[in-house]
């Protein structure tokens, strides 16, 4: 987050509140840590009374070394409302302060502080309703498989009806097929839902046989995967900020109400040391 | 009082920089670029920058007579509530002062309070107090170069004293308010004040 955005003018009627509640620091218990891909750790997490979270949301981490010195960072949370462990997966940045720590260092059984949830715009639950459109480059994915995650589980014993109210396509952008995150279990959650459509693109060296898409996603792989603007396709796209400018330019080319794409960026340092 | 993480070292500390960093900030050398939806694009024709006073008078520039108020050059430090710092950034922009001075001339007074409004909806409220007395900017160039439309071109207010969210990008008026209310973020969890060196990240921060 940081900035500008898309809402009716004039500010929201709300008044202030008048106490508002602070997000504390809490202290999450390292439960396990699951390698994704060469580069990329899910932490799960064991959190005393955490408040619960929205998909979409994310956390700050705060590290602490010996002589005092402290790091924060903000990690999305990779897991839905509905799972008793936050999970946050993280990509290692070779000149990153925090990532690699979190990556190489932490172990099962260590301790972490965290605050959060945190950020209310960039947020999904099935009570919003859908189509759904998810366009995620590298680990800008883990917000989005958040949301992917709490539909499964929300729609899980829900009539066919009930599930094709709520469709979802995801376009997602990596550079090699070894760097796909979660990419076993985006399969199956496609495989078993029929409202639910995965499509990769692969950037570098795509695997031998590859038949999909080999290029950085564009106005003509929108306009052929994504939801056409008149099903009003609630949109997030979240990934680095090459990525993001581009597909939020293309996709308001194509017609979709800019109020209804919701982006969230990271730069070279931008959220995701 | 914070456990120590096992085997966390940081990087080594910064050290002549280290007083510029407001607590839980680190240092970044490029620019991330961080917006909540689509980069809006408007042409100079169809821009302008309003000021409107606590009730209907409104001030109005064109693009063109914008740009012929007089700029000031400021280097500051930018902090973004997302934890990054860029020390020492170069900005070229209209002092919100001069924009007053003007409105004040043409019958358009302030009120204790102001709602930055921004293209594609964007809002941001702040104190009066923390955009007069040479606060606050409304910058139309960075490092020398037009401000380019993903940094909030071709107008963002500046207001380096408060987290970068307050400096709202493609900024169009600002609108004084009797009471205050909040912006954008400040509705969604964010602190309403947003002071970096005070930590108010969240609503609820002290």
């Amino acid at each position: 987050m940081s900035e500008p955005p898309p809402r009716p003018a004039a500010g929201p009627a709300t008044p202030l509140p008048s106490k508002p509640r602070p997000i504390t620091w809490r202290l999450a218990n390292v439960v396990d840590i699951i390698p994704e891909t060469p580069r990329v750790r899910t932490l799960v997490l064991d959190v005393s009374d955490w408040p619960g979270h929205r998909a979409g949301q994310h956390v700050d981490v705060r590290l602490t070394a010996e002589d005092g010195y402290q790091a924060q960072r903000s990690y999305s949370i990779a897991s839905p409302p509905e799972d008793r462990h936050l999970a946050l997966t993280i990509e290692r940045l070779d000149d990153g302060e925090v990532s690699p720590y979190l990556t190489g260092e932490l172990r099962a059984g260590d301790q972490l502080e965290l605050r959060g949830p945190i950020g209310g715009y960039f947020a999904w639950s099935v009570a919003l309703g859908g189509p759904l459109l998810l366009v995620a480059g590298g680990s800008g994915i883990v917000p989005l498989m958040a949301m992917l995650r709490h539909r499964a589980a929300a729609l899980q014993n829900a009539e066919p009806e009930v599930r094709h109210r709520v469709p979802a396509r995801v376009l997602y952008s990596s550079r090699r097929w070894d760097e796909v995150i979660y990419r076993d279990e985006l399969a199956r959650l496609a495989d078993d839902d029929p409202a639910l459509q995965v499509t990769h693109t692969l950037t570098r060296q795509p695997p031998k046989g590859w038949t999909g898409f080999r290029r950085r996603i564009d106005r003509m792989m929108l306009a052929e995967v994504a939801w056409p603007p008149a099903e009003r396709p609630q949109v997030f796209v979240c990934g680095p900020t090459p990525l993001v400018e581009s597909v939020a330019a293309a996709l308001v080319e194509l017609g979709h109400d800019p109020a209804r794409v919701k982006t969230e960026r990271f730069g070279p340092t931008g959220g995701a040391t | 009082m914070s456990p120590v993480s096992r085997g966390f070292r940081g990087r080594s500390r910064p050290t002549a920089e280290s007083g510029r960093l407001p607590p839980g900030q680190y240092e970044t050398r490029d620019f991330p670029v961080l917006s909540a939806g689509p980069t809006p694009r408007v042409s100079p024709a169809a821009w302008d920058f309003t000021v409107r006073g606590p009730g209907t008078q409104v001030a109005r520039w064109t693009w063109d007579e914008f740009s012929t108020l007089p700029r000031e050059t400021v280097t500051r430090d930018i902090h973004c509530v997302t934890k990054w710092s860029k020390l020492g950034t170069m900005w070229e922009g209209v002092s919100v002062d001069t924009l007053l001075a003007e409105a004040a001339a043409r019958g358009v007074g302030a009120g204790p309070f102001v709602m930055a409004l921004s293209d594609g909806g964007y809002t941001t409220n702040l104190p009066l107090a923390d955009i007069i007395g040479g606060k606050a900017w409304v910058a139309l160039s960075y490092n020398g170069e037009p401000l380019a439309a993903e940094h909030g071109g071709p107008a963002r207010l500046l207001v380096p004293h408060l987290y970068f969210w307050k400096s709202a990008k493609w900024v169009r008026q600002l609108r004084f308010m009797d009471h205050d209310q909040p912006g954008f973020w400040e509705s969604l969890g964010y602190h309403n004040y947003g002071d970096p060196w005070r930590e108010q990240r969240y609503s609820g921060d002290e």
